[in-house]
């Protein structure tokens, strides 16, 4: 039985995996179809899924509405998906300010805006409001107040919590109100009929005001009156800068023809060259020649068939029509498909396939099992823990590189192009190299270190997710695939190599001192342990390092320009350099190897983070107050770490004579 | 005696210490840049022998540093020496051997680099051509004369450090000598209120200094402002012709010697090129929806009289234009030029340096020595666990 047990233990680990991926139905409406339908956001082609997915996470941490924050998850508070609250604020937004999804936490912001405190019989948790309990008044407060702070403490580091909670939630509120003009403006009772008004009214309007504009006769007041109502609302819903609903009539892959539903509706009245001229910022004059040809185009442009589809599906919605939301989205992917988007749809389909598997939510779980079976095999020694350890990091090892994979596809880019995939691929890195150590020294030491780095960097990577989406659009001057895939992908493995080598050693030191488990045979393993992926680990940080400088070299003219992220990453290559000279000059044994090693976790944590929180340089990316206090956290557990590596092994619970030794490490020692 | 210099320059221990002091330096130095800028904290710890860091607040400097250059001359000849003395070669420390090399590569190339590299600013609008590129630190106070149509025009140009207040200035092409009355690093003009004022008297006597007032500024250290300087001078002939007010703000000048003008101007220091540039196009796009830039484009024409070029190129984000012993890099685009009828800008950024290609033979070298290096340990330790497993 105990054979067969890791293979059972994976299996139904597997199973849970697969379930996930199966598709679910809809019961009612079909928000699993509205939710792959396509959106232009963050400059980038998405599903409404993942709008959705993304702006509920901004707004209130979690990826999902819970109507009754106040319940426990045993009275089943009633949650909803991000689609169905996205479709519910865009198209009934009464019903909508009504949830309680804006998340404040800090307590003087609460007091400012005279937040209700908990109170489960009224449903208060605390923590979760409605955009009705701001109030006009608080709306106003919060919009005051970010500003003062935005003109006044430029530099974002003057900022404190209170500070930067009220940035939060005003940036929440900004969100809000531009998805809630998304589809038609706020005060919509039926859209489909307003439209149909409006279209009847666009060609005697554009006709007086042509006349008017070019002064030949009198015009009919009235006609020009009624378009110029409709047009007005219209503008108001581009002026909060929504999503971009609407795809070109002339199909393609490219994202820059797309339009908003407001730009769509007015076209028709205004003409191309002329609404382009309006919405301009900042504000041009317009040549006599232009304005004349710009007039004469007035009216000539036909409504796009994607706005009735976005109208109809809104109205049935709005009036609780299943059956008619249901035909209403068919009938909306029907005419995309006739489009021809490139891959625009099947892209689509994919992200939110991609969304609802949340592959490294997954591996997160896996790692912390792996874990538990890995120190399991320490303290019983049984080989069955250690292989059920195996086989769980093997099947998370995968889960992880498809999700890699799928993140890959979707952006068309390397696998690291922001600090969120830069967590997700140290991690990756981290547990490959794990399972390498492992396939040599079977004693559950490279999984412990692969499990503990993998957890550990999708919790830094699950943080760095709240702030938004996590695939948006690179800078024009990080726009290389060439660059991301070479210069990107080695100093992140250099990273991962430098962290697996101080966690190692971090193994080595608390199962030293706080453990009997270590002998010298352990010791010594963990010590070519460690050597072996400094070595890798210098190699790495090094060629990754002066790749970037040709990069720099290629793009701006500068090998070198001691920018801050540069530099992180040159002290990695100099710290592990030290660590091997100190080694082969016997300057250092193993016990300080350990702690150098150690050490090295706070020089790459710098590096990968702390530059980016100076402000300064092209890689930063504004101060973020909570990593910060992450980082020193982090600095602080690493420094007592190494205070216990100085204390003489003698006083250790491992190596000391009383320590015997009758430890098993795996099949081959060495 | 000298045994034991070797001995200590050839030692792994100064390697080790090296390696720390350079962790320390540029940690410091990556700090330092929150507080004195990017240009002036590189000068200060690593274009330098020995740096002091100071910290925020502190008037005095606390902890002594080495500087860069004299980290990186220890490691050369710690390297080098250790070489000679301690080091045999053997195939199986080819890897190690190679490493060498490259890091001496490495650091050598960083240094002339450093003592060779220029970089300059191209700036235009549309439809303007450039035959030089403009320093982005450095001004020049340059007094120009026409010398006829045909010819070119006659230039005297003194740097800015020149300019000191007190000091007298001759050149034999000029009739006239200098005498620096005042001297700013940083300064804005601006217009005298003739109430408010009052009790300023104007810049200067002559020109438009007679009708401004030049305001001192602190010196700036940040990477996207520039000091602009500003001095007043007295200009004697064989007349007495007045004091004059010069920033890199005004429009040049003209004063008139013995029938002759003469064109005065402070301005960017400038490098001329045997070819010239000329502005087509300019594209600034952003993704759909959002402020992200995703492309800035300067279509040029190149123009080279003596080799009879004449073709167009584009230079965007990395992709630049390498011509002449020179670098040209998209660097800054101004975003108004989409309102009609404006012209679109476009900075170039200029770059000569006859030692790029230092680094990437350097990286080849260390790459490959520690790839063999590693691989033959990898090898050998995977060689001698295999008769134990089996």
């Amino acid at each position: 039985m105990k054979q067969r047990l890791p293979l059972i233990i994976t299996a139904l680990f597997a199973l849970w995996i697969l379930g996930a991926l199966m598709p679910r139905r809809d019961p009612e409406y079909a928000f699993g179809a509205f939710g792959r339908l396509p959106v232009v956001f963050n400059g980038r082609l998405q599903p409404v899924d993942s709008l959705a997915r993304n702006s509920l996470t901004r707004i209130r941490e979690k990826d999902t509405a819970n109507l009754e924050p106040a319940k426990a998850w045993y009275e089943r508070p009633k949650i909803l998906s991000a689609t169905e609250w996205l479709l519910t604020l865009m198209t009934r937004p009464e019903v909508a300010d009504g949830w309680k999804v804006f998340r404040v936490d800090h307590p003087e912001l609460k007091a400012m805006l005279k937040l209700p405190e908990p109170n489960p019989a009224a449903g208060e948790d605390g923590k979760h409001y409605s955009w009705n309990q701001f109030g006009e008044t608080g709306l106003k407060q919060i919009e005051e107040s970010a500003r003062n702070i935005q003109e006044n403490k430029k530099d974002s580091s003057l900022r404190n919590a209170f500070d930067n909670a009220t940035l939060g939630l005003y940036e929440a509120m900004t969100l809000y109100l531009r998805l809630k003009n998304t589809v038609h403006p706020q005060d919509t009772v039926r859209f489909a009929s307003e439209i149909a008004d409006y279209q009847k009214a666009i060609p005697a309007g554009v006709r007086a005001f042509q006349q008017r504009m070019t002064g030949s006769g009198t015009f009919d007041t009235n006609a020009l009156t009624e378009v110029f109502g409709h047009a007005e609302r219209y503008f108001v819903t581009l002026r909060g800068e929504p999503p971009l609903l609407i795809p070109p009539a002339s199909g393609g892959d490219a994202t820059f023809a797309w339009q908003r539903i407001g730009e769509a509706l007015l076209e028709p009245s205004f003409g191309a060259p002329l609404l382009k001229h309006l919405m301009r910022v900042p504000k041009a004059e317009l040549s006599p020649e232009a304005a004349a040809e710009g007039i004469r185009l007035a009216g000539t442009r036909p409504l796009s068939p994607a706005v009735g589809h976005w109208a109809a599906m809104a109205d049935a919605f709005r009036e609780s029509q299943v059956a008619g939301f249901n035909t209403a989205v068919a009938g909306y992917q029907t005419y995309l498909e006739s489009l021809r988007l490139g891959k625009g749809l099947t892209k689509t389909a994919r992200e939110q396939l991609y969304n609802s598997f949340a592959p490294f939510s997954k591996t997160a779980a896996l790692y912390i099992v792996a874990f538990l079976f890995s120190c399991g095999f320490w303290f019983n020694f049984a080989e069955w823990s250690r292989k059920t350890s195996l086989h769980l990091v093997q099947l998370a090892f995968v889960v992880h590189t498809l999700g890699l994979i799928a993140r890959m596809w979707l952006e068309g880019r390397p696998p690291v192009t922001n600090l969120y995939s830069s967590a997700i691929f140290i991690g990756w890195g981290a547990v490959g190299l794990g399972l390498i150590l492992e396939s040599f020294w079977k004693n559950a030491i490279g999984l412990a270190v692969a499990t503990v780095i993998g957890f550990s960097t999708q919790i830094v990577a699950h943080n760095l997710a709240l702030g938004g989406d996590t695939m948006v659009m690179l800078q024009a001057v990080l726009d290389t695939n060439f660059w991301l895939a070479t210069h990107v992908v080695i100093v992140t493995l250099g990273y991962a190599a430098t962290y697996v080598a101080g966690f190692l050693a971090i193994l080595y030191v608390l199962l030293g001192f706080f453990t009997k488990v270590m002998n010298a045979d352990m010791g010594k393993s963990l010590s070519r342990m460690v050597y072996g992926i400094l070595c890798f680990a210098t190699l790495f940080s090094f060629v990754g390092t002066v790749l970037g400088g040709i990069w720099a070299d290629q793009s701006w003219g500068r090998f070198w320009g001691w920018d801050p992220k540069e530099n992180g990453a040159l002290i990695i290559v100099l710290w592990n350099a030290l660590i091997l000279h100190a080694r082969w000059g016997g300057m250092v044994r193993e016990r300080g190897i350990m702690n150098l090693a150690i050490f090295g976790n706070i020089v790459t944590s710098w590096s990968w983070f702390g530059t980016n929180l100076l402000g300064v340089g092209l890689h930063s990316y504004g101060f973020m107050s909570g990593a910060f206090t992450a980082l020193m956290v982090f600095v602080g557990s690493q420094c007592v770490l190494i205070a216990l590596g100085l204390i003489p092994q003698a006083k250790w619970r491992s190596f000391s004579a009383a320590a015997g030794g009758t430890v098993r490490t795996g099949s081959a020692t060495v | 005696m000298i045994s034991k210099l070797f001995q200590f320059l050839s030692s792994l221990r100064l390697t080790v210490v090296l390696l720390g002091l350079g962790v320390v330096v540029v940690f410091f130095g990556t700090l330092g840049q929150t507080s004195d800028g990017l240009y002036v904290a590189q000068e200060q710890y690593f274009r330098s022998w020995f740096a002091y860091w100071t910290p925020h607040g502190s008037t005095f400097p606390v902890v002594p540093l080495p500087g860069g250059y004299l980290l990186g001359t220890m490691l050369v000849i710690n390297l080098i020496v250790a070489h000679f003395t301690r080091f045999k070669w053997t195939w199986s420390k080819s890897g190690i051997f190679l490493t060498h090399i490259g890091i001496i590569l490495l650091l050598l190339g960083q240094l002339a680099t450093d003592m060779l590299a220029r970089e300059s600013i191209m700036s235009f609008r549309e439809g303007d051509t450039r035959n030089y590129s403009e320093s982005s630190m450095d001004f020049e106070l340059a007094f120009l004369r026409s010398a006829g149509s045909n010819t070119l025009d006659q230039v005297v140009a003194i740097p800015a450090v020149r300019l000191k207040p007190g000091d007298e200035l001759h050149h034999e092409l000029l009739p006239f000598g200098i005498r620096v009355k005042d001297a700013y690093e940083n300064a804005r003009i601006r217009l005298r209120a003739p109430v408010m004022d009052s009790n300023r008297p104007p810049a200067a006597t002559q020109g438009v200094g007679a009708r401004i007032v030049i305001d001192a500024q602190p010196p700036t250290r940040t990477m996207d402002a520039r000091n602009v300087p500003a001095a007043v001078i007295e200009l004697s002939g064989p007349s007495n012709l007045g004091t004059w007010a010069v920033s890199g703000e005004l429009k040049p000048q003209t004063v008139t010697v013995e029938g002759t003008e003469w064109r005065l101007e402070y301005r960017s220091v400038r490098d001329y090129k045997p070819f010239a540039l000329t502005l087509l196009k300019t594209t600034h796009e952003t993704y759909p929806g959002t402020d992200i830039p995703k492309n800035f484009q300067s279509r040029v024409r190149l123009r080279n009289t003596e080799s009879h070029e004449d073709r167009e190129v584009d230079i965007y984000m990395n992709s630049p234009l390498r011509y002449g012993g020179y670098t040209f890099f998209q660097y800054q685009m101004g975003k108004e030029q989409l309102a009609d009828g404006g012209r679109g800008t476009s900075a170039l950024q200029v770059v000569r340096n006859p030692s790029w290609i230092t680094p990437y033979l350097g990286c080849i070298l260390v790459g490959v020595g520690l790839l063999v290096q590693f691989l033959m340990h990898l090898t050998k330790f995977i060689a001698r666990r295999k008769p134990r497993a089996a």
